[in-house]
């Protein structure tokens, strides 16, 4: 094994990268924000933008899994977020007890992730059979009716939108959600399953043909990004504590879109990055006013002219990657130098 | 039966405005493969440019409809070389997403010059007349007959002239194309100059019909044309015209017996139903992959 390692010219340790990084980075950032929360280090206002950091993570990586790794082109991904928004906000206002539902909290956001993992069922059949603009088509349809659809419904306010929510959202369950969905969606992604959602995006029919039953991988792909769209809506409508069916709409579609694009398609350390500086550099342009949604694009635009592929686009810090990766790497190799030693 | 008869009417007119900007999206679709999504941000630009000829310089319609028309296909190449042309060998994503950058930014852009909605002054004498219960306004006519014009220009350029019979071949094959002494980059230009014209009198059509003009009014208006290219087949240039009519159609059908928040719910369920029957839209080929 040590002679593969030498002849690449480099230590197992820095292949894999240091290991211990991003568990003691996820272990020092859950004390950070309890404590934050606790002793009030941070102020309120600062504490508000990480916390949409936090949900513009799980949207933009969630949505990575379809764009970036799948090769889709889904454009409809703030009405996943609104079906979870408006399920989670139904379940603590009127179907919890008053008292317990800060207690109950995490199961309202499970059941609006579920209940929108479930329309994303619905969303993945018409993408067997169609690809590229049409599919991009049934995406931003699937938004729109959403959308339409909770304006009609004068049960939850309609267009004037629901509201009574309590402000459960905080910053500890926030950095927990987001850690759990970025873990599962990279062991997705480095998993059998990830290598099938990878053959999708570069050849659809080569996949098929190498047995990949690329039905039920579109399927899991979708519900999973669903699923992680219906959280971050739950956690949103907790956090403003008012929604309304217009802050769902194609805008905020764009708006991911442009988180994941701006990081790097098919990396999700990348759509970690473009949320947070997308984010973050929003609120910095704050004092510009209007000017700086014009800033804001053509920043867009001249990142895509001279970078394409985004700032991260297709790579991975080293850290990120699961080790079972580069073992697979190396028992690849080694299972070639024995072949290539015996033929 | 009146009634009927006057809400085809108002079908005609808005799937008029709907298959003018269809047919800039399809256009640029058949020739670079890439979906122009500031293409409804350009047809907010002409109702704007409209606006400003109408208001400021006082000139009376058909100088305006040629200023917006001009100012907008200048604009549309000037997007098409700083923007996309970067781009041509690029991902294809990197290309959409610039181009939603880039409508994004025109929004923007007229958001933060004028904040407020505006109205476009009347550039036409309203008359109304009357045949049988079925009432039709001056403007109602002007629509329909200066879109149905510009759909036979159109038609005729690319069918029967030098540079539609380029555009054509180019969205028949990129690479052979050049080699046959075809300027592609001069092609590609015009098809833009032309696709967003159309857009921009578009815009201007629309701001007469409904003449509260606000910066945002491009997003659902250009959506919505862009559904109905993919209706008839996107990179079809009959199909978008079919389209427009088709779209507009169902929603002043939906509007009519429906409550009109109904409106785009049917509409989009429609395009998905559609798209169950027929992938590729109405008269769109499907295109089949060699592996």
């Amino acid at each position: 094994m040590s002679t593969v390692l030498k002849s690449a010219g480099r230590g197992w340790r820095e292949i894999t990268g240091n290991r211990a990084f991003m568990p003691s980075l996820i272990v020092a950032g859950f004390v950070f924000s309890f404590a934050a929360a606790q002793f009030e280090l941070l102020d309120p206002y600062v504490q508000l933008i990480l916390m949409y950091v936090g949900i513009n993570i799980i949207l933009a990586s969630s949505l990575n899994l379809i764009n970036g790794y799948m090769g889709e082109f889904s454009v409809g991904h703030a009405g996943f977020m609104a079906v979870g928004a408006y399920t989670a906000s139904i379940l603590t206002v009127s179907v919890f007890p008053g008292g317990a539902t800060f207690l109950l909290f995490p199961l309202a956001v499970l059941a609006g992730g579920l209940v929108s993992a479930l329309v994303g069922l619905v969303v993945a059949v018409p993408s067997f059979k169609t690809r590229g603009d049409y599919l991009a088509i049934v995406t931003l349809a699937f938004n729109m009716i959403i959308k339409s659809l909770i304006e009609n419904l004068e049960a939850v306010g309609g267009p004037r939108g629901f509201l009574g929510m309590e402000k459960l959202t905080t910053l500890p369950w926030v950095f927990f959600w987001t850690v759990l969905s970025v873990w599962i969606i990279r062991n997705l992604v480095y998993s059998n399953f990830g290598r099938g959602v990878l053959s999708i995006r570069e050849d659809e029919i080569a996949s098929d043909l190498m047995s990949v039953n690329t039905r039920h991988v579109k399927l899991i792909a979708f519900v999973v990004s669903s699923f992680f769209a219906g959280i971050a809506g739950a956690l949103f409508a907790h956090l403003l504590q008012y929604i309304n069916p217009r802050m769902f709409d194609i805008l905020k579609s764009t708006d991911i879109l442009i988180m994941v694009y701006l990081g790097g398609i098919g990396s999700i350390a990348g759509s970690i990055i473009g949320a947070t500086i997308f984010t973050v550099l929003l609120e910095i342009l704050r004092p510009m006013g209007l000017w700086r949604m014009v800033l804001m694009p053509l920043l867009l635009v001249i990142l895509m002219i001279f970078r394409p592929r985004g700032i991260m686009g297709l790579r991975e810090f080293r850290w990120f990657v699961p080790l079972h990766d580069f073992l697979a790497v190396r028992l690849w190799r080694r299972k070639k130098e024995a072949a290539d030693a015996s033929s | 039966m009146t009634y009927l008869l006057q809400q085809a009417l108002n079908a005609l007119q808005l799937g008029s405005i709907y298959a003018l900007i269809a047919l800039g999206y399809t256009m640029v679709y058949g020739i670079l493969t890439m979906i122009n999504f500031a293409h409804g941000d350009l047809f907010m630009v002409g109702a704007f440019l409209c606006f400003v000829a109408a208001t400021y310089l006082k000139l009376s319609f058909v100088p305006s409809l040629l200023l917006s028309m001009a100012g907008v296909a200048l604009l549309g190449v000037v997007i098409e070389k700083w923007a996309y042309k970067p781009l041509r060998q690029a991902p294809r994503v990197s290309a959409i997403i610039t181009a939603l950058g880039v409508g994004i930014f025109l929004e923007n852009f007229t958001l933060a010059l004028c904040p407020y909605p505006k109205h476009i002054p009347p550039l036409i004498a309203h008359e109304m007349w009357s045949f049988g219960g079925v009432s039709i306004s001056s403007l109602q006519i002007l629509i329909i007959l200066l879109s149905i014009l510009l759909m036979i220009l159109l038609d005729f350029i690319v069918r029967r002239t030098m540079v539609g019979m380029a555009m054509r071949a180019i969205s028949w094959d990129k690479t052979i194309v050049p080699l046959m002494g075809v300027p592609v980059d001069r092609v590609i230009s015009i098809t833009f100059a032309i696709g967003t014209s159309l857009g921009g009198a578009a815009g201007v059509m629309y701001g007469l019909a409904y003449p509260v003009i606000d910066p945002y009014m491009g997003i659902m208006v250009g959506w919505k044309a862009f559904i109905s290219a993919v209706v008839g087949g996107i990179g079809n240039i009959r199909g978008a015209m079919i389209g427009g009519f088709i779209l507009g159609g169902v929603e002043i059908l939906v509007a009519a017996f429906l409550p009109s928040t109904y409106r785009d719910f049917v509409a989009f369920a429609f395009l998905l139903v559609l798209l169950i029957f027929r992938p590729y839209g109405i008269l769109g080929k499907p295109h089949p992959q060699k592996v």
